[in-house]
């Protein structure tokens, strides 16, 4: 216990934020600053690395992990486990499809619909949705995400199964080159950031601290007087508006569409990853991407038998770091500085 | 941090990438389906990808080559993806390899623009054929050619009232449209069934009361495997089954036995088809594989990677020179297991397709055998539309 | 449209239903007891689908094939209860989805590493391979008859087994209190593992049945998993009963949809319309049944737990 600071409690949430800033002063404000720095320069440090595809394969992480990050937000925070996220991502990407089908081309308009109409849609499912509690909530969300894919399937004007191509890049406006991938990159970046600074923020609201204590005690806040479903819902919609907002940029990403991406077993991904990294902890949703679409990628390189390490892996984060990797890192962190 | 990691992760990934690179000039992405919807199909493609690989000593037109296998999973996202690596990281030559076609219209446009040529192991979509044909695409067939040719059948068997089945989606559309294309009969009634679906009682009912000469059904996968089971099981056997060569090749034959007997269909090559080719073909391939008869994927995957082989050689290993290379896939110098062929204009070919009927081999195994030719020197009907 | 056509398509429904009962029962009756959420248990249906097949064509004799399949899945069942189930008891049922779709990514490349990626055969026994007249008019697979035999043979079971048994006695205190059953002297634990081999069992019985009607092949239980889950959250989860009910609901609701939906549109419908809205209806016809239950009963038609 030698040199150990009694002001920071080194099992909450915040710990590393907490202690780090107690050893140097400052860092943990900057440390998202200099991660944020990092991404920001990777595409131009890449092409000498030779890492130029993994430009594209971070982009693909961010946006994944925005979509994450606002499942994180109604999972972690608010105690609402949604299987049926790639619902909404389906609902943002086929908003691109419809509007580029219909001769739009401007990117802004296109992600903005994408977030609105997956909102609107959010808003539908959670009106029914949230009158069930824990597995019955898990499972009417996959029905109405089902029921979405299945729609989709069926859509002749957009490909239906085959999909839907999007062959010219959406425009960015006028400085900005939407074909440029680097600029492109960017701009997933600042998206990401800010969802993430927004999400972040929010947790810590009034509003964030009402919403734990309804997944903690949702009788008491009742008791209290609080509009528990209109709070949940806005915070269902709020999450179901980012996931299009990320089967937008997906949809751009890809430069194609197709229903595969709401799959029920996408819904799934997104669940397990947010877990794996951590339900509730601030980077547990762009951590538990990063982890898996890192080993995904790595593990197809070396065997066609891909699926059973990251089931194991799944195992291990159950039984050894139940609270996720983030959880992890924060408890390591917290030993070291007490050492 | 975690950035840090991330990227440590990538350049440790790179690190050993750059150690497995041999001194390959020519390199081909293959992107196969080992897991998903097309597990099944995608290891027979895979059979036939490494007996290619196999007689051709690892060589391509004699200059050593590196041909790149991953998995996909079946799934557009991540075809689109490992083509991205394929383009990017390791710069491949040729691609090939994606049994479905939505994983053929994805990853379509990222190699077009990057000048690769994309030959079709198996999937001719429409889009490809006609409006969105491209000079670095080559397929195999058009996917409706096979439903057409099931049309043809129908007609001169003589069928007047025929019951279609297919999966609710735009492709199960397409097939039963290109049926209907040739076929000059009557159409009783048009079942669309759910994707996926597992239990057929209710539209096997419907097939009963409805009393068709026969039946055409376009349903891969799992779903052709329980409808042709429970059709026979149904007692409808007496009711002659039509479908194009995917609903009916090895795979789903294997899978389904003795119900599979006397189902007429249709494909642009069978394993007992008499050319020098393919005969060492389905010895060679029946010797490394116990016994077993090479479906359509693998035939297509064997004849995709020859193809490259040919080309290379008729460039004398200039593969850098794109106009050339297209040049000479344009006008193939190999022995195509499927015997003659030419491309058309948008680079899908004009060929013979044939009749089979699932029976029994001398040995008794059940497969299927070539009944004669149905469609010959036939075109695609997208065409006409190719401006290219 | 005859009568006969629709007693066909009544008595089509009434076999789908019970074919799902047989996959929800497993599933419904470890949830109940165990509060335990086991995706895996499509994993234990392919497992026996795939047993079931190999040694039925190796032996010819089905009956042994599906004892063979039930005794080896349960075996398996045990070594995943030990290891893996045993610790989840007592954690969140989202830890428990999390470790049980471990289990399936692990079982569907072990199956891949053992029989390959090709789908099996798995042939229908030859004394039940065609149709039984059930009156003059109406052939009906004698198969599926025996697959309704086996859905309310088990549902008879069930329904003894845990009502009339001291087994049944001790598995319902050990399900309505823990604690209060182990004070008693009950020894949960050993409840636990027989009624999540008892699951197992059902569901290689399941698995082992479909397989000369189905595709036997990877994914099948990520298939019939959804079905199998909508069924027993309409039934209210936990509820044997209510999993029966809800599975013959879902069954006539399927095959109505598919069977009298397409016709009826088409008869009021422009025929593009009609073509394009009956099948898509029919396809989502399950989920629109499941998302209506729970708005107007939450907790499905059967709630088992307070």
């Amino acid at each position: 216990m030698q040199g150990s600071t009694p002001q920071n409690p080194s099992s909450a949430p915040g710990a590393v934020a907490a202690i780090t800033h107690a050893r140097f002063p400052g860092l943990a404000r900057r440390l998202p600053w200099l991660v944020l720095a990092l991404l920001a320069a990777f595409p131009l440090l890449a092409p000498a690395l030779g890492l130029e595809y993994y430009v594209g394969f971070v982009r693909r992480v961010l946006i994944v992990a925005i979509a994450a990050t606002s499942l994180n937000f109604i999972l972690g925070y608010g105690g609402m486990a949604a299987l049926g996220h790639a619902g909404f991502i389906g609902v943002g990407a086929y908003t691109v499809v419809a509007l580029v089908e219909a001769g739009f081309s401007s990117a802004w308009l296109a992600w903005g619909s994408a977030a609105l109409v997956a909102g609107l849609a959010a808003a539908a499912i959670g009106a029914v949705s949230l009158r069930t509690r824990g597995v019955y909530f898990i499972m009417i969300t996959l029905a109405f995400a089902q029921m979405l894919y299945y729609l989709a399937v069926s859509l002749r004007t957009y490909g239906g199964d085959d999909g839907y191509g999007l062959y010219t890049p959406l425009e960015l406006g006028a400085w900005l080159d939407g074909a440029h991938a680097q600029v492109f990159y960017w701009v997933v970046l600042a998206i990401a950031a800010a969802v993430f600074a927004l999400f972040s923020r929010v947790a810590h609201s009034r509003y964030g601290h009402a919403l734990r204590g309804i997944r903690d005690n949702e009788t008491r806040m009742v008791a209290l007087g609080y509009p528990v479903y209109g709070l949940k819902l806005a915070g269902f919609v709020a999450a179901g508006a980012v996931a299009g907002l990320a089967g937008g940029l997906l949809a751009s990403h890809n430069a194609f569409v197709s229903p595969s991406i709401m799959h029920w077993t996408q819904s799934a991904l997104l669940l397990v990853m947010v877990m794996l990294g951590g339900a509730g902890r601030r980077w547990g949703a762009p951590l538990g991407v990063a982890l898996w679409l890192t080993l995904e990628e790595a593990l197809k390189l070396y065997t066609d038998y891909w699926h059973w390490p990251l089931g194991l892996l799944l195992l291990l984060v159950v039984f050894h770091a139940p609270q996720g990797v983030a959880a992890l890192l924060e408890r390591r962190g917290g030993r070291e500085s007490v050492r | 941090m975690l950035q840090m990691k991330k990227l440590s992760v990538a350049l440790a990934l790179c690190g050993v990438a750059a150690l497995n690179v041999h001194a390959a000039d020519i390199k081909v992405g293959i992107a196969l389906d080992l897991s998903g919807p097309f597990s099944a199909l995608g290891a027979e493609a895979r059979d036939g990808f490494e007996l290619a690989i196999e007689k051709l000593g690892g060589k391509l037109g004699g200059q050593p080559a590196e041909f790149i296998r991953n998995d996909f999973g079946g799934n557009p996202e991540q075809a689109n993806q490992l083509v991205a690596r394929f383009l990017q990281r390791d710069g491949i030559h040729f691609f090939t390899g994606p049994i479905g076609s939505n994983a053929a219209l994805a990853v379509g446009p990222a190699l077009f623009a990057a000048k690769v040529p994309y030959l079709s192991a198996n999937p001719g979509p429409s889009a490809y054929a006609g409006e969105k044909c491209n000079p670095y695409f080559f397929a195999q067939y058009q996917n409706d050619t096979y439903d057409e040719a099931a049309g043809k059948v129908a007609n001169e068997k003589g069928y007047r009232n025929v019951v279609l089945i297919a999966p609710n989606y735009p492709a199960g559309k397409d097939h039963l449209n290109g049926f209907k294309r040739l076929y000059k009969g009557g159409v009783k009634d048009e079942i669309y069934t759910k994707l996926g679906q597992i239990d057929y009682a209710a539209e096997i009912a419907q097939i009963r009361a409805a009393k068709p000469d026969a039946v055409f059904f376009f349903l891969p996968g799992a779903m052709g495997i329980n409808f042709v089971k429970q059709f026979v099981g149904g007692g409808l056997k007496d009711i002659p089954l039509i479908a194009p060569g995917f609903s009916a090749d090895e795979d789903v034959i294997q899978a389904v036995g003795e119900p599979m007997l006397g189902v007429l269909n249709t494909a642009h090559w069978t394993h007992d088809l008499q050319n020098p080719a393919n005969t060492e073909f389905v010895a060679a391939f029946r010797q490394k594989y116990a016994g077993r008869y090479p479906s359509v994927y693998a035939a297509m995957a064997y004849d995709t990677l020859m193809a490259m082989d040919a080309a290379v050689r008729d460039v004398g290993g200039k593969i850098e020179d794109r106009e050339a290379v297209l040049k000479a896939l344009k006008n193939p110098s190999f022995k195509s297991l499927r015997g003659e062929f030419q491309y058309g204009a948008n680079n899908f070919p004009v060929q013979n397709y044939y009749l089979r009927e699932v029976g029994k081999d001398a040995e008794g195994r059940i497969t299927n055998k070539l009944v004669g030719t149905t469609l010959e020197k036939h075109q695609d009907a997208y065409v006409g539309a190719c401006k290219m | 449209m005859d009568a006969i056509f629709v007693f066909e398509q009544l008595l089509n429904g009434l076999g789908y239903g019970l074919m799902l009962f047989l996959i929800a029962a497993g599933l419904t009756l470890v949830f109940g007891i165990m509060d335990t959420m086991n995706l895996a248990h499509g994993s234990l249906y392919m497992a026996g689908a795939y047993v079931a097949a190999r040694v039925h064509e190796a032996s010819g004799a089905f009956v042994l094939a599906v004892a063979v399949a039930v005794g080896v899945t349960v075996a398996i069942a045990a070594v995943v209860e030990f290891v893996v189930i045993r610790r989840l008891y007592r954690r969140d049922h989202l830890v428990q989805v999390l470790a049980t779709f471990g289990i399936i990514l692990i079982a569907d490349d072990a199956v891949k590493a053992i029989w390959g990626v090709a789908p099996l055969l798995a042939s229908t026994p030859a004394a039940l391979a065609g149709p039984v007249d059930l009156f003059q008019g109406l052939p009906y697979p004698s198969y599926r008859l025996l697959l309704i035999g086996a859905g309310l043979a088990v549902a008879l079971g069930l329904y003894l087994l845990v009502n009339k048994t001291r087994v049944g006695m001790l598995v319902r205190a050990g399900a309505s209190n823990r604690q209060m059953a182990e004070h008693m002297g009950v020894r949960v634990g050993g409840v636990f593992a027989f009624v999540f081999a008892l699951g197992a069992a059902l569901a290689a019985l399941a698995g082992a049945l479909m397989a000369p009607i189905s595709a036997v092949q990877i994914g099948m239980g990520e298939a019939i998993l959804i079905p199998a889950l909508v069924v027993i959250v309409i039934g209210g989860i936990g509820s044997v009963r209510g999993a029966f009910v809800a599975a013959l609901l879902v069954g006539m609701v399927d095959t109505a949809g598919r069977a009298f939906l397409p016709p009826a549109l088409r008869a009021v419908l422009p025929p593009s319309v009609a073509a394009d809205l009956g099948p898509a209806l029919a396809g989502i016809a399950m989920y629109v049944l499941m998302a209506a239950v729970l708005t107007l009963k939450p907790a499905g038609l059967f709630p088992a737990r307070g």
